[in-house]
């Protein structure tokens, strides 16, 4: 479907709502092709093709808000799922910050580049053979690279449209590929596993050298691994890892968790709690980030919003809603996973500003301590209302400022606002991580942690 | 009322199989739900959706070609076997007769959930609100979230097979913060099944309490301990650490890539004798059950450790057709988006003989975990991780003070090895579960376990 016709989707469906008796309505439709190849052994394990489309419906009865889900877009079928919207709002209780979102005056800023269309026109052998290549890279890497369990490829192709009772309506087209792979380094009975990645716009925006690569040496460098010793030191962030980290923050600044005093960062505005080297940005903007967009999931332009920098924590991050309930204006960081949930506030792109320190010189200037290459457990090891984390971990001895051993089956341990504070340096080469979110970091140096061992 | 038609169901697979193909299936799927939340005592977010659609399926050899539609009309399902053919160079095959499909074995459902008023649901809320709250007076926040879904699915196939289930499940969750001058502290409790709203008779604001309770206990809680120690599990949510740390190893994809600690172990010897666990996605009403796997195989019960050997794996199709095996039925997949893969359904250590109290009092200086926010496997290495959500330390015997921040580390096969205890108690607990990007409901229980020398990772170094 084009972006101009699921415009048209977007405002039947808005009709549709308020001659149910919605007093304002919302409707985001969304259509998407994607492409998935699985290869394992040089050989295709599967191949996926699919299209969807379906449309999401928020209708306001006075300050209460309901919201409604479908694939049939059909009249009918938008005729039902309106009602379903305006029947859930009859659920709701009142609540004076809910409204539908207002036209603002800020034009929602072009993006260049958010849609590859070499993403339509790569034949699918071509994806097929990038993947084989990716694997073959990995395989070669070292000896001990005994094989890959997977490698993943994937791509998207997807168009959006928003149109509000209020006026604001507009769409946009955007596309995105990725693959990752999981390669296993075995030495007798050990198994030691790595991971590599890349993202881009379409498959030509993939380095398959640079990905194969990355889990080859990750795999084969792990061989060997034994546990530290308990203790505390200095620790050196992977930028996979240091991207975990700003993605857990970047979620505790998100103001409806700050609004409901479920944020470690509540009532913090302004102060200074974390290392002046140390710098966070939302870019909802940056052409390179997947999270990009004209404007936001319920049609603000997206913006840049500096989080933390010289120190102080500068702002958070807002929706209509909660800007609304805080006196605030919306910073454009109304997301939607897809038509299937109503916005709320996240994360767009965050930017961890990249420092002047090479990799090397953050290992130097760690001295003895330990370079983090993987965390696991995140989920369930940082509690995002106290902002007290312990997760576990693996990666490599630092000695005498350059990198030692593997170690593996130990945990860290802290909590956010220290580990802010905490932060030394940031190194100067960053890259994207699509893991929990879109973020583009840095290695970072980060002077003590707690580290549980032996 | 039927999702598709046979007839077109046979069209469908004949089309798919038109430049050849070893099977063929057609995979279509009704998804409706429902869901509602309190917060700040207000109830908000009330979301319904549905969703129709189908994914077809064309195995040829080792490789699987995929297609998955929006809309269940013929001439969607009929163009996306046809993409599936068009990539295939071989003679037509023929799918074998459709047998006329077995009436699903009926979900008992008492009260359809979309059958009540949703003003009932809020109800529902607004009681676990007020409870939590009266918990006490450090209790500051409680919001709770209700959700009902039901998934009609239809499974057809090129070997004859015509299959349906109906499925419904309600689930409530509840999450309480409870503060003491700077100190904030979180409990979480859940109540959920595959039943029907009849799961809220009786007192179901009593996971508020439950959960205010976790937060109010850990207010005086200190930093856990680091190091090595004898580890109690609790029961019910407990059974998490056995999920983790087994059952994704059982899973024969995993283990066919030999990224299993578990491949090739079949037979083996990993755990005392007193360890037996299974699989079983017929148990009535929980969380993880259903009449069908997503493949259209009838669920069973698997007995997957028998006294401290492995005794299975946990099949789909294409996997037990790869060891020559009959599938145990455990091919499941989140939606008809999504290609099936074997997964757990719901998995549990059988009760052992020991009584929950002695194999505390039995131990020294240990840690009581009670509940897990949640792990984290590499089957690979078996090397796990897991978050604490409410834990104790054992003092002489005795439960004494309660834990924050405590994580599990470990390896599965030495953890396993070191069960000393299997408890005569029994509770099966609801989990969601996300394997290769599909989340699926999965039931996890046990009874009380013990096992010797885990390391404990604390905050408390």
């Amino acid at each position: 479907m084009s972006a101009a016709e699921l415009e048209r989707v977007a405002h039947r469906a808005v009709e549709a709502a308020a001659s149910c008796g919605a007093t304002d309505a919302e409707a985001w439709a969304e259509g998407s092709r994607s492409r998935e190849v699985r290869v394992r052994n040089g050989e295709v394990e599967s191949l996926t093709e699919a299209s969807g489309r379906g449309v999401g419906v928020r209708a306001w009865i006075g300050t209460r808000a309901g919201y409604a889900y479908g694939t049939d877009l059909s009249d009918a079928g938008l005729g039902e799922i309106a009602e379903a919207a305006v029947g859930a709002a009859r659920v709701a209780d009142e609540d004076e910050s809910s409204a539908a979102p207002d036209r603002t005056d800020d034009a929602a800023a072009a993006i260049a580049g958010l849609r590859d269309e070499a993403v339509e026109g790569t034949p699918t052998a071509e994806v097929i053979e990038l993947a084989r290549r990716i694997e073959q890279v990995a395989l070669g890497r070292d000896p001990s690279v005994s094989s890959v369990e997977e490698v993943v490829y994937v791509d998207e192709d997807t168009e959006a449209a928003i149109v509000t009772s209020r006026g604001v309506a507009g769409s946009f087209a955007s596309s995105a590929a990725y693959s990752f792979l999981q390669a296993l380094a075995r030495r007798d009975s050990e198994v030691q596993t790595g991971l590599g990645f890349g993202v881009g716009r379409s498959p030509g925006g993939l380095d398959a050298d640079q990905i194969g690569a990355e889990a080859g040496d990750d795999a084969a460098s792990m061989l060997g691994a034994t546990k530290p010793k308990s203790r505390t030191c200095p620790v050196v962030l992977s930028d996979r890892v240091a991207a975990s980290f700003a993605g857990f923050i970047g979620g505790a600044l998100c103001a409806d968790e700050v609004q409901r005093g479920r944020s470690p960062f509540a009532d913090r505005l302004g102060d200074e709690l974390a290392s002046p080297a140390l710098a966070i940005t939302d870019d909802g903007l940056d052409p390179g980030g997947l999270a990009s967009a004209p404007f936001d999931g319920e049609g603000t332009p997206r913006g840049r919003t500096p989080l933390v920098g010289h120190g102080k924590l500068l702002a958070y991050l807002h929706d209509s809603y909660t800007a609304r309930r805080g006196g605030a204006a919306s910073t454009g960081n109304a997301a939607r996973s897809s038509y299937r949930s109503p916005p709320s506030v996240a994360t767009s792109n965050l930017i961890v500003e990249p420092g002047e320190r090479s990799f090397e010189q953050l290992l130097s200037d760690a001295g003895d301590g330990i370079y983090i290459t993987e965390v696991a457990g995140l989920h369930s090891g940082v509690n995002p209302v106290t902002g007290r984390y312990s997760v576990g971990a693996s990666g490599r001895a630092i000695r005498g400022g350059e990198l030692a051993e593997p170690l593996r089956e130990f945990t860290i341990a802290g909590e956010l606002i220290g580990t802010l504070g905490a932060v030394l340096a940031v190194g100067s080469d960053s890259r994207w991580v699509p893991f929990g979110g879109s973020v583009r970091s840095s290695p970072i140096l980060v002077g003590e942690m707690a580290i549980g061992g032996s | 009322m039927r999702l598709v038609d046979p007839e077109v169901a046979g069209r469908v697979l004949r089309s798919a199989l038109s430049r050849g193909g070893d099977f063929a299936e057609l995979f279509c799927e009704d998804r409706a739900g429902f869901t509602l939340s309190i917060d700040e005592s207000r109830i908000e977010r009330p979301q319904s959706g549905t969703e129709r659609g189908a994914g077809i399926r064309l195995i040829d050899g080792d490789q699987t070609r995929y297609a998955h539609v929006d809309g269940l009309a013929e001439e969607d399902l009929l163009r996306a076997a046809e993409t599936l053919a068009a990539a295939m160079s071989g003679e037509a095959a023929e799918p074998l007769a459709l047998r006329a499909a077995e009436p699903p074995r009926l979900q008992e459902i008492e009260v359809d959930p979309a059958e009540v008023p949703a003003e009932r649901k809020a109800e529902v809320l607004r009681e676990l609100d007020e409870r939590g709250r009266s918990a006490g007076s450090e209790v500051d926040q409680v919001s709770a979230s209700y959700s009902e879904g039901r998934r009609r699915v239809a499974v057809f196939n090129s070997e004859g097979l015509a299959a349906a289930d109906d499925r419904t499940r309600v689930r409530l969750g509840v999450q309480a913060v409870a503060r003491r001058d700077g100190t904030v502290e979180t409990g979480f409790e859940t109540l959920g099944a595959h039943r029907g709203f009849e799961l809220l008779d009786g007192d179901p604001a009593r996971i508020a309490e439950q959960a205010a309770r976790k937060a109010l206990d850990l207010l005086g809680a200190d930093p856990a301990p680091a190091g090595e120690m004898t580890v109690v599990v609790g029961g019910g949510f407990g059974g998490v650490l056995f999920h983790e740390m087994t059952g994704h190893g059982l899973e024969a994809d995993t283990v066919q890539k030999g990224a299993s600690v578990y491949a090739g172990k079949l037979g083996e010897k990993v755990a005392e004798p007193l360890l037996t666990a299974s699989d079983d996605g017929r148990l009535p009403g929980e969380w993880g059950t259903g009449a069908i796997d997503d493949e259209g195989t009838p669920c069973q019960k698997t007995v997957v450790i028998e006294e401290g050997r492995i005794t299975s794996y946990l099949y789909d199709r294409l996997r037990a057709r790869r060891d020559g095996v009959q599938s145990t039925g455990n091919g499941r997949r989140e939606t008809f988006r999504s290609l099936p893969i074997p997964r757990m359904t719901n998995t549990y250590i059988q009760p052992g003989d020991a009584d929950p109290q002695e194999m505390i009092s039995e131990v020294g200086r240990g840690f009581y975990a009670v509940s897990f926010g949640g792990g984290q496997v590499e089957p690979a290495t078996g090397d796990f991780v897991f978050g604490v959500s409410e834990g104790y330390l054992i003092e002489g015997g005795r439960v004494t003070k309660p834990c924050r921040g405590a994580t599990l580390i470990g390896n599965c096969l030495q953890a396993l090895s070191r069960i000393d205890a299997v408890g005569s108690d029994f509770e099966m607990k609801t989990g969601f579960c996300g394997k290769d990007g599909q989340r699926a409901p999965v039931g996890t229980g046990q009874g009380h376990v013990r096992i010797r020398g885990m390391t404990v990772g604390g905050t408390a170094v």
